[in-house]
């Protein structure tokens, strides 16, 4: 079958490309434009020249950077800690034999499906009782892990290590922990680094979690964007220039590491 | 590993020895103990929990009150806004999953092509995913503006009425799903597309050679070759459409749904109960029973789905099993 595809492919293609682009862009062009600019009608359709301004006005409204430094953070720590438990516990349970691993197993796959999110009050509670509430505690803690990085580490390790290297290295007198970390830890290092990007993307993106148990004084940089929008009054040359300067970072990790991200999500097992 | 794998393992004392098993048998554990201790404490533990404070009255400033039987339950399920919340979330998941998969299959298929430029492509249609749902909000927002908002400003350039995005219940419910089909459309269609090239070519050669042309080599082969990650996008997406929370929120300045709450859905819902009314209790109820309502739909879905296959899949199967066959001989010839 002759698979190569003709206009009409690639002008589709092109449209959805576009209408993935165009809500960034509009979302500049407001941002770029100031208040007076947009007083009761549809702004032009080419940029504005204020959207420095406004991006400045943004960072004055609320506590801009340290959201910015919140949100790294929260998202960095989350994500090296989901990776690093993740890997330690995918590689017993793809390489070691042990006793109750199939039970475990499946309780780790069962678990894939629950939504924790719906735990939020008792984590609130207990939050509370620790004295964590409005602290970035609040946020990492309740990350460290998750069911679905141990699967994902787990099914990579499965393929990526042959159980020979493993044997070899035993058999020369390595302890388990040499093992893990001279064949376990250089294999998985690829998926590794996948796991990390979906994480630290999905931390930075909370909304609800932060949004319950951070104070306006000490945001997340999605905690701050909510502030912009206050009031019965919305200037949106400011809430638009904020929104697309909160996108950035993540613009930028986008850019730089978008080939993994692909892979990633077509490797299969990333959950939505 | 370095050192040499000659049959000489230096003398070890015993108690050396003994640690070396010891240690073979306990690594296993210890590697996977972190993960089941930190998951039980904020995974597991507040799910559960959430079940005791749910029979209890509960104040988020009073804290743990008298043991109330059923009695949230019954309050919550006896409050219209409950109902409400739940027809929204209904009508908000449903505008946004049936058009997302349909997109999102379609965009699969044309990315599922020999491409020029093949990895741009891909990183373009995922562009949507990096931008945080609460910017998304924020953005849409703007764009459904009911006054001057890019969609009503192009409607009434065409002569056409323009529509109260923000007053409307259905309207509403549409600008919300269109956030969410934005942000996520790109993302699933990079699942099926892995799905889809997974499929063996020769099935669509043999296919073509019998004359089924490229909509029914589709629909005949692709679909029911990729019916397991089909059903894994749409339980992925039903856990997390129904938990939405951020795009409605964030659509207006208040942040309770509306006016009217017309677009306020069941996790708002239980925020309000909980960080509003301040009644823990109550909240806990409403989590419990959106934990079921996830539950019932994610079967639903894959009972609904079961039945498609086995209504159109199963002549659909035998063809693909034969041409599998055909392929087979065929791989041995070429």
């Amino acid at each position: 079958m002759n698979r190569r595809p003709g206009f009409l492919v690639y002008g589709l293609l092109t449209a959805f490309v576009l209408g993935s682009c165009a809500p960034l862009y509009w979302s500049f062009l407001v941002g770029s434009h100031s208040r007076g600019d947009l007083a009761g009608r549809v702004p032009p359709l080419l940029p504005g020249g204020h959207f420095l301004d406004n991006a400045q006005r943004a960072i004055e409204a609320v506590p801009f950077w340290k959201a910015l430094g919140n949100s790294l953070l929260v998202s960095g720590t989350v994500a090296t800690s989901v990776v690093f438990f993740s890997t330690l516990a995918g590689f017993a349970f793809a390489k070691l034999s042990f006793r109750g691993r199939t039970p475990l197993m499946v309780f780790v796959v069962a678990t894939l499906a629950v939504p924790t999110q719906l735990g939020v009050i008792p984590l609130f509670i207990v939050m509370a009782k620790l004295g964590w509430v409005g602290s970035m505690w609040a946020l990492i803690v309740p990350g460290m892990v998750t069911a679905f990085g141990v699967f994902f580490m787990r099914q990579y390790l499965v393929d990526a290590v042959p159980d020979e290297l493993i044997e070899a290295a035993r058999v020369d007198g390595c302890s388990m922990a040499r093992t893990f970390l001279n064949v376990a830890v250089p294999a998985a290092r690829p998926a590794a680094a996948i796991l990390w990007l979906f994480t630290f993307m999905a931390t930075w993106t909370d909304f609800f979690w932060p949004l319950i148990v951070l104070p306006a004084s000490n945001p997340t940089v999605q905690i701050a964007l909510q502030q912009l929008q206050s009031g019965y009054y919305v200037d949106y040359s400011l809430v638009l220039a904020g929104a697309t300067l909160s996108t950035l970072p993540l613009l930028a990790l986008f850019v730089l590491t978008g080939r993994q991200l692909v892979a990633g999500i077509m490797q299969g097992a990333v959950k939505g | 590993m370095a050192s040499p794998a000659g049959p000489t393992p230096r003398p070890r004392r015993p108690w050396r020895s003994r640690l070396a098993r010891w240690e073979a048998k306990a690594s296993p554990y210890l590697y996977v103990s972190p993960f089941f201790l930190l998951f039980a404490l904020v995974g597991l533990f507040p799910l559960l929990y959430t079940a005791y404070v749910s029979v209890h009255a509960w104040s988020l400033l009073g804290g743990q009150g008298d043991f109330a039987g059923l009695d949230n339950y019954r309050r919550v399920l006896e409050d219209r806004f409950f109902w409400n919340a739940l027809r929204n979330t209904v009508s908000i998941f449903l505008l946004s999953s049936v058009p997302q998969v349909l997109l999102a299959l379609g965009l699969a298929g044309l990315l599922d092509t020999q491409l020029r430029g093949r990895t741009l492509w891909r990183m373009s249609v995922l562009l949507p995913f990096v931008v945080a749902p609460a910017a998304v909000a924020l953005i849409f927002g703007n764009v459904f503006g009911d006054r001057y908002g890019l969609v009503n400003s192009g409607l009434e350039a065409i002569g056409l009425d323009a529509i109260g995005w923000h007053t409307n219940t259905l309207a509403s419910h549409v600008a919300i799903a269109s956030m969410v089909n934005w942000r996520w459309t790109g993302y699933n269609a990079l699942i099926f597309l892995a799905a889809m090239q997974a499929v063996p070519r020769d099935l669509y050669e043999s296919a073509a050679l019998d004359g089924a042309g490229k909509v029914r080599q589709f629909v005949s082969i692709t679909l029911p070759m990729i019916r397991p990650t089909l059903l894994f996008v749409i339980i992925t997406s039903t856990i997390g459409g129904l938990q939405i929370f951020a795009e409605p929120r964030l659509f207006d300045t208040q942040g309770l749904g509306g006016s009217d709450r017309q677009y306020q859905t069941l996790t708002m819902y239980l925020w309000e109960l909980g960080w509003r009314v301040r009644d823990l209790g109550m909240a806990s109820a409403v989590a419990w029973l959106l934990f079921l309502i996830i539950v019932v739909f994610a079967v639903l879905n894959l009972w609904l789905s079961q039945r498609a296959g086995s209504l159109a899949g199963r002549p659909h199967g035998r063809a693909v099993r034969r041409s599998r066959r055909d392929a087979a001989g065929e791989g041995v010839a070429s």
